[in-house]
This record gives C-alpha cells, structure tokens and sequence, in this order.
C-alpha cells in the first residue's frame, strides 16, 4: 500500500450578503450615485469612508458630508498581476489616498502603467465603473490628475438607497487529509475498511485518525474491519436536506459499531423501511459496483440488515461513549 | 497576583507539514512539553488552545486536535481563534483564579494548504476593504513606504535587522530561513513588494508550539528555574486602517507598559515581528535599548507559523530564562494587519 499521503482540490465558498446599516449604506449609496460620502468627527475632522462610530471615543456618528473626486496618494505599493479576486482588470499600484475634503485616507487602486509612474503625494481622480451597484468596486480605481483639478460632479437621478452588500468569498486550497486518513481513503478503493489501535488500551478506532484520544498519543497500528456491525443509535429523517438532494425522506441514518471497533460510525440504513430499524439490528455494508469504486468514503452506498440475531444491548447508558479503556 | 510562570515548552516548524494532519503532527509536540515536567492530561488543571480552521481549509480542525491531548475521561478546555499567545493569557488568567495550578497551552496553523496571502484579504473591513482582496503583504508595504518615506526607519537599518534575524536563525534548527547574508546582499535584493524586499517578509512555516504553565510551589518542583511572569497585557489598535498610525503601535506601547517592561533591564526579547519593519516598531514601542538581545531565535522572519509564532515567541523567551541565558526577557505576539493587536509578556527568572 502506497504511504503517499493524498491531495484533493478544495474550494471554500461564502456567498454573503451583509447589511449595511445607516452610514455605510449612505456611503454605498453615493457610490451607485458616483458621488463621495464621508462622517464628521467628534473633533471635526472628516472619516472617509465613513463608520457609525468614531473609532477614537466610540461616540455615534452621524453628520454626513460630500467629499471631493480628486484626493492625494499618502502611500503606495506595485501590485503587478491582479489576482483572480481583485476587482481590477490590469496591474495597479495599491495607495492609501486621501480625498479632497477628507481628513483620513483609503485604501483603492491606481490604474497607471508602471511603479515609475507612482509617487507619494501625487494627485488622483476616481474613475467610475459605469454600471455601478453600491459596491467599493464601484469605483474602477483612481488616475493620475495635474494639479487641483474642478471636479465635474456626476448629478444623477435620486437611486434605490443601498441596504445590503455582496461580499462573497472564496478560497482555494490543495487539500491534504493526513496520513492516517489517507491509508483510510486508499484502502476503500479495495471495499476495505481501516480502523487504528490505541498503543496504551488496544481500543479500534475508526475512521482513523493516527490518534488514540483515550491516549493522547499517535496511533501506529492500522487494523482492517469487517464491513459488518451493528446499530448503536439511529435516527430517522422527514424532511428535505438541501445538500443532499439524493436523499428522499423518509431515511434512517444510524450509528454502526463494526466488529472489532470500539467507536462507531455514519452510515444510511438501506433495503428496510425506516420503521424496522432497531438498535442492536445487525448490518453489513452495500458497495458501490466495483467499476464506480474511488478514494472515498461514499464508496458504501448504506448498510442493510444481515438477517442474524440482534446483538443484545446490556446497557443503554453506555451508547455512544468511549470508555478509558483497560489503562 | 499569583505566581505563574512557563515550565516546559515544546515546538516544531518546518515551511510544510504535507504528510500529516494537524493532530498528527501536533501530538508529539503536546507530549514532549507534559513529559518533560512529568505531567499527563489528566495532572493539568485547565488547557487552552489557539487556531484557525480558514488556514488549511479544514473545518473544526480545533475540535479534531483536542484528541491528541488524550481528553478521557473530559478535560476542563477552551479554545481562542487566535495566536496561541492569547489562549496562554486565558491560562493566566485562569490560574490567576486560584483554583488550579496548572495549565497547558498549545497552538497550531497550517497555511501551505492555502494561499496565505489571500485568506489574510478576509481578516480586512468586510465592506470597504476586504472585496478588493489586498494580500497581507500589500498592506505591510503601504505602511513600509509611509515609514521610509518619513524617516523613521531607512531601507539600510531594514537590511540590518534582516541580516541579524539570519545570523541568529543560523544556530536555530526550527527556523526556516537559516542562511546568513550580509546587509548588502540584502540591499542587493529584488523587490517584491515595492518598497518590501524578499529579506523583509517572513518566511512561512507550518508547525505549532506546546508550553506548560504552572503557579507557585508546583512551578518551582516541576522546573529547576520557571520563566515567571511578571506581566502581561494586550491591546488592540482600531481596525480602519486609515485612522491609524502605521509607522507606529500605541497598542504595543500601551501592552509594553502595563506588563513593566520598561521596571528593570531587558537581556532578551522575542517579537513576533513578521516583517522587519514591524520589528522596528516594536522595538521602538517597547523603548528597549542597544542592551537587549532582540530576536535570539531569528523571529517570525526566519519561521512565521500562523496562530503559533507568538505563543513560540513567549516560548523561546520562557527557554532561554530557565536555561540561564538571561534573567529577565520580553515576549511579544501580534495579529491582524499592520500590527493592530499586540500582547506583550515580561518573564523573570529567580
């Protein structure tokens, strides 16, 4: 068996929409507005973009008040080739800029050609997308201007006030499972089932995760399981799971105890009616036909009753516990 | 207060941990901190951890390490998401109760899964910075070029600190980034990110760090000379990055003197700087002098493990106090962007 631990491409997705709130809707607002927003402070100096509260003292804010389109670069960096997620379409220099009319400085792009076209102090302008939503990347990135420039307002009709933003995530990895995991995942590609044993009581546990938590210690022997047991506990389900779409209610998930196994497992109960299924009820595991067969614990389709004997639960109490084992 | 101090440590860092989970590789790091004062789970009081499930993409990676401390029959535990310097505030805390007398800290982060720089972007304002995906080091720039272009550090004392953290990383088998060079080999470097040259960024590590604590009488049987703690503190700078000062920390300033950094001499201090101008900060903000050996071990610039390079750094710190290479010694950990949270934590030895 290979010892090569596996690698799986992993993609995490977060499709929020977060509320705005007052003062940040205002300012997201006057994005899709193309005009500028900021709040006064306590001390009357202008945040921009602006917050509910002065992160100074904490007091609420609430006077709102139009900044300019132009603004001066306080500090920058070259980013070279956007990446995937940056909303920018060409290499841009990252800069802090302040606007005209504002105290603080934020963060945006400047779409210039090269690092040498940069420089602290230099003067910028906005330059608007022109289908805008209320939205940061409304604004497409700021270009060099000369000097003070009168900036041309965009008067635009009176717009839907924003409430709500888009800002989904999504993160990309090459995921790894470990070494214990992956021994599990290969070996399921032969319909076998690993477990590991704990050093100190002898205790199986499956699947494995290379750690004996009676122990607290590495786990270094793999032990291969039948892929029959019994049920510890069930449940049985009557509505709709969004994810799983191949799931007709009414089903029965169960926790199996394979032979040898001192911790049980997830599975479906198949071939019964939900209702005939019982705790102690033995059950063997139905595999996927042979040519469908991968990496994967997905490999067992469910698990139906073998017909035997129940096993006969001496004490209830004890169902899904892990005892200190014989230490 | 009570007396608390760190009597065993333990660590691992190597730039990638590919062949093991985090359990995995975790578990002989818990268990060669216990045994080394002869502790087993069930000896310790309270334990605390620090991690992230963002780092590798796995979710409740935190609950799945908690097996490897050997929780049966229950422990009493709780976890912070962030550096393991925070959990070991917990566990200070918690000791300061009374109740307990020991406590086990450890914490963990694996980024090689991931792309470091962009799971950062997602710590950003959710509304007016983090949709334009800013890498970490894109951020620290902005403040570098702010720094340089203002006098307060030069490129050359950037290069200084980086040629030091390479010397000193040298003799450090956790490090990562062990070669030496010169100050001018560094200045000879390309730039990676304008004003930031390779040198001044960390070089990133997969690993984890395990430290025991214990209070008073029990401290002194299970070590021979306890790194104790004689203050710790920690603030945070506002989030907004454009009210903020980032060629400075009030927040490290603030932390260095209510944890009395500056009551007696420093011998030693291990920042969790993980860019050589966030060294230069902390170092101005903790107002520590030529006499202080700064960042023995190499720093998070030689080895920048997520979640764990604070709580390494109080480790080295609480190694060097017990094993008499210095007497009294700062430890610093920080997170989010631009330093915007520091904890700093003074140890002494007897």
């Amino acid at each position: 068996m290979s010892d090569e631990v596996l690698t799986a491409p992993l993609v995490l997705e977060y499709p929020f929409t977060r509320t705005t709130g007052a003062i940040i809707g205002a300012f997201l607002t006057g994005l899709k507005q193309a005009t500028m927003i900021g709040v006064r402070r306590s001390d009357g100096s202008v945040l921009c973009p602006p917050l509910e509260y002065d992160p100074a003292d904490a007091s609420d804010l609430d006077e709102l008040v139009e900044v300019g389109q132009t603004g001066t670069v306080t500090t920058w960096t070259w980013n070279g080739a956007p990446r995937p997620q940056q909303p920018f379409d060409q290499d841009f220099a990252w800069a802090m800029i302040k606007l005209d009319g504002a105290d603080t400085p934020m963060l945006h792009a400047v779409l210039v050609d090269g690092a040498a076209d940069m420089s602290t102090g230099m003067r910028v302008q906005i330059k608007w997308r022109d289908d805008r939503e209320g939205h940061i990347a409304d604004i497409a990135g700021f270009v060099p201007v000369d000097g003070t420039v009168a900036v041309s307002w965009v008067s635009s009709e009176p717009v839907e006030s924003v409430q709500s933003v888009r800002t989904p995530i999504r993160i990309e990895y090459t995921y790894t499972p470990g070494s214990s995991l992956s021994q599990y995942l290969r070996a399921m590609q032969d319909k076998t089932i690993l477990g590991d044993r704990c050093p100190d009581t002898g205790q199986v546990f499956v699947p494995p995760r290379g750690v004996s938590p009676v122990a607290g210690k590495r786990t270094t022997e793999m032990v291969e399981l039948p892929d029959v047991g019994y049920i510890e506990s069930f449940n049985i389900t009557r509505v709709p799971i969004k994810m799983r779409p191949d799931l007709t209610p009414p089903y029965c998930s169960a926790w199996v105890v394979l032979d040898g196994a001192s911790v049980g497992f997830m599975g479906l109960v198949i071939n019964v009616a939900p209702e005939a299924v019982r705790i102690g009820m033995r059950v063997r595991a139905v595999w996927k036909p042979d040519d469908e067969l991968e990496m994967s614990a997905t490999n067992i389709l469910g698990w139906e009753p073998t017909g035997e004997d129940d096993v006969e639960i001496a004490d209830y109490a004890r169902i899904g516990r892990v005892d200190g084992g014989s230490r | 207060m009570r007396d608390v101090a760190v009597v065993s440590v333990a660590q691992r860092q190597q730039a990638t941990i590919a062949g093991e989970s985090e359990v995995e590789f975790m578990i002989p790091v818990m268990q060669q901190a216990k045994e080394a004062v002869g502790l087993t789970q069930q000896d310790i009081g309270f334990t605390c951890s620090g991690s992230s499930d963002f780092l590798a993409g796995q979710a409740f990676s935190f609950v799945m390490t908690i097996d490897g401390t050997g929780p049966v029959p229950p422990i009493s535990e709780s976890h912070v998401e962030q550096d393991g310097a925070w959990a070991l505030y917990e566990a200070w805390v918690k000791l300061q109760c009374g109740d307990i007398d020991t406590a086990f800290v450890y914490s963990y982060g694996k980024s090689s899964p991931g792309s470091l720089r962009d799971v950062l972007a997602t710590q950003m304002d959710p509304y007016y910075v983090a949709p334009l995906w800013p890498d970490a080091f894109a951020i620290e720039a902005l403040a570098a070029r702010q720094m340089i272009e203002s006098g307060v550090v030069t490129e050359r004392q950037l290069a200084e600190i980086a040629h030091r953290s390479r010397m000193h990383a040298a003799s450090n088998h956790h490090a990562v980034r062990r070669r030496e060079k010169s100050v001018d080999e560094i200045m000879a470097e390309e730039v990676v990110m304008d004003p930031l040259r390779r040198s001044d960024l960390p070089a990133s590590a997969d690993g984890g760090c395990a430290v025991v604590l214990a209070a008073g009488d029990v401290a002194r049987r299970l070590c021979e000379r306890p790194a104790w703690i004689r203050g710790i503190d920690h603030r945070s700078d506002a989030h907004t990055l454009g009210v903020r000062d980032l060629t400075a920390s009030m927040s490290a300033e603030l932390a260095g003197q209510h944890a009395g950094v500056s009551r007696d001499k420093i011998d030693l201090a291990e920042l969790h700087a993980p860019f050589t101008t966030s060294e230069h900060i902390l170092t101005n903000a903790l107002g520590l002098s030529d006499e202080t050996v700064i960042n023995p071990s190499g720093g998070a610039l030689a080895a920048h493990t997520m979640m764990a390079s604070g709580l390494i750094r109080i480790a080295e710190a609480a190694r060097r106090i017990t094993a008499g290479e210095g007497d009294r010694a700062v430890a610093h950990a920080s997170s989010g962007p631009c330093l915007q949270q520091n904890l700093v934590c003074v140890l002494e030895g007897d």
